[in-house]
């Protein structure tokens, strides 16, 4: 009874809340989707707007074919059936930020249908979401608000841009649900490289639709929740939303279905401006394009081009690796990490890589604060440190001291383990001499020993402890077994 | 197929043209003439035929993902009727 728990308490017993989402996602290209303009984040205001973007009079836009094979990729990936023949419309309304006075979108026949992708819960359960459609429009541009007190300013940077809009059905029960599944679309699109899934320079953006219901009964009015620009702020935004339909609700109300948007600082929705008609786009088809057809050649050819994606990724390293499917998880779930993970395996006993990966390395980010990207310890460098513990240099204990001065100073380990000595003993001579001289000094544990022979840890402790941590453990437990004839 | 004056008065403010209230009656009257005009075209059988997309036998054109492009600023900026520091400059709007 996966729904259930999902229900929420209201003061007149349970709702369950549903929520679909429209995730846009800025298409990995060079240049815009129907103009040479450059794509570049963060460039001078107005600067990369070509005479199309702008919308000067008897400009007329040419398709970026590499945007079309983006979204065929980003389609495939989304396991949906891709349609060689769909069709550009014009989205009518006015925005100082809409050049055009219409965005390009599809409306009635876009390039993708539907798919199915899955999602990874945090109890361990994978939930399936449907996906009713992606399809190509560009962007407008950016306005900004607060330069002047009585004007808004606007850079049309953006504008043209492409963009992927993937419409979800509505298949989401809970914040968690709506979580894993824009991290899930994020993964797929990085591991695809069709989009970099940046949200906070706006790469990737959620439009979260909200709304409760009584369990078993019809849908209930849904709202809008526009431009949700983190994941956490999605989570935020919709337990908010559904607290506050729930309450209107309750009090004999009834909901508006409207926009509203997400103020992180108040972490609350607000009703924007209600403007009826702005939802009268009154498509038609573009006459500036024809419809845009494809061969099913070059769906084949991209589909055989597709690299390996997360899930697939979690089974080969479930199968190959006998890595738990957790761990398999963990290590796919971002992209960066599962790279990182895979340099650091790369001719090594993957078992430990990961281990160590998702152990030693996870946790000094996290606690440092730091994303792989910036990591002081190079995935060669976790690597040669595997290596040391794998031709018996030094042992796992020794290993993740090393691993800390390694995070500290980037040195490389073998240097760390060189300068400060580390080097495991396994000269069964000294190690000898070590248990002997633990032994002569401590007949009464000796006895207890051969009485108990747990107590033959505490000698392990011992001799450990007189050699700086640097004996063979396999040794040590051997030569302790011999003498002390357990 | 008859367009009355509030349809009118409503295509005219999503299309932001200014019309009066003089103007709505007799727009409204040909509005719906033309729109009558055009419904005659629903008499022809049209139910296997598929939408003409182009008058020409012709698919449409790709460009290649290549950056052709100079910085343009100063010209897109130049005929707006406001402009500032490279900006263009409109009446605050706030959503």
């Amino acid at each position: 009874m996966s729904e259930n728990k999902n229900l929420i308490e209201g003061a007149t017993g349970f709702w369950e809340i549903v929520m679909g989402l429209e995730i846009h996602a800025q298409v990995a290209s060079n240049a815009k989707l129907f103009s040479g303009a450059p794509t570049e984040f963060g460039a001078e205001q107005n600067s990369q707007v070509s005479l199309v973007d702008a919308a000067l009079p008897g400009m007329l836009p040419v398709i970026n074919e590499e945007c079309v094979q983006q979204a065929v990729r980003t389609g495939l990936g989304l396991g949906a059936e891709i349609h060689l023949r769909s069709v550009f419309d014009r989205k009518n309304y006015f925005y100082p930020d809409l050049p055009q006075g219409y965005q390009i979108s599809q409306f009635k026949d876009p390039i993708v249908g539907e798919g199915e992708i899955e999602i990874d819960l945090k109890d361990g359960s994978v939930k399936r979401v449907g996906i009713e459609r992606l399809h190509l429009e560009q962007d407008a541009g950016k306005s900004v608000h607060d330069q002047h007190p009585s004007m808004s300013f606007v850079d049309l940077n953006r504008s043209g841009v492409a963009l992927m809009e993937i419409v979800s059905k509505p298949d989401m029960r809970c914040a968690e649900e709506a979580q894993a599944y824009v991290k899930k679309i994020r993964s797929i699109l990085r591991y695809l490289g069709t989009c970099d899934g940046n949200m906070e320079e706006g790469s990737l953006r959620a439009d979260v639709n909200v709304s409760v219901r009584r369990p078993g009964e019809d849908l209930g009015t849904r709202c809008e929740i526009k431009n949700v620009n983190s994941i956490r702020f999605i989570g935020q935004a919709i337990e908010y939303e559904a607290r506050r339909q729930i309450d209107v609700l309750e009090d004999g109300g009834s909901i508006d279905q409207e926009t509203r948007l997400f103020d992180p600082r108040a972490g609350e929705t607000r009703s924007m401006r209600s403007k009826e008609e702005a939802h009268d786009y009154r498509y038609f088809p573009d006459p500036d394009l024809l419809p845009l057809v494809i061969k099913q050649e070059l769906v084949d050819k991209l589909r055989a081009e597709l690299p390996e994606l997360p899930d697939e990724k979690k089974a080969r390293f479930v199968r190959e690796y006998s890595l738990s499917p957790y761990d398999a998880g963990v290590l796919v779930s971002e992209k960066a990490s599962c790279d990182f993970f895979e340099a650091v395996a790369d001719g090594r006993d993957a078992k430990l890589a990961a281990n160590w990966v998702t152990g030693e390395f996870f946790g000094a980010l996290n606690k440092a604060g730091l994303q792989i990207e910036s990591s002081p310890v190079s995935a060669k460098q976790l690597g040669d440190l595997i290596n040391l513990i794998s031709d018996d240099t030094i042992s796992g204990r020794i290993a993740k001291e090393v691993f800390e001065i390694m995070f500290e100073t980037g040195d490389d380990p073998a240097k760390i383990v060189e300068e400060k000595g580390l080097q495991q003993v396994t000269d069964l001579g000294a190690i000898e001499a070590a248990i002997d001289e633990i032994i002569a000094a401590n007949p009464d544990k000796v006895a207890q020993a051969k009485e108990k022979p747990k107590m033959a840890g505490w000698f392990v402790g011992q001799v450990m402890k007189s050699t700086g941590g640097k004996a063979n453990p396999k040794s040590v437990n051997e030569l302790l077994a011999k003498k002390l004839g357990l | 197929m008859s367009v009355d004056e509030n349809t009118v008065r409503r295509i005219a403010k999503l299309a932001r043209i200014a019309v009066t209230e003089e103007e709505l009656a007799p727009l409204s009257k040909d509005l719906s003439t033309i729109l009558d005009w055009v419904e005659q075209l629903g008499e022809v059988d049209t139910d296997h035929v598929p939408p003409m997309t182009s008058v020409v036998e012709m698919e449409i054109k790709m460009r290649k993902d290549i950056v052709r492009h100079d910085n343009l600023q100063k010209q897109v900026t130049q005929n707006a009727p406001q402009s500032e520091d490279g900006f263009f400059t409109v009446p605050k709007v706030i959503e």
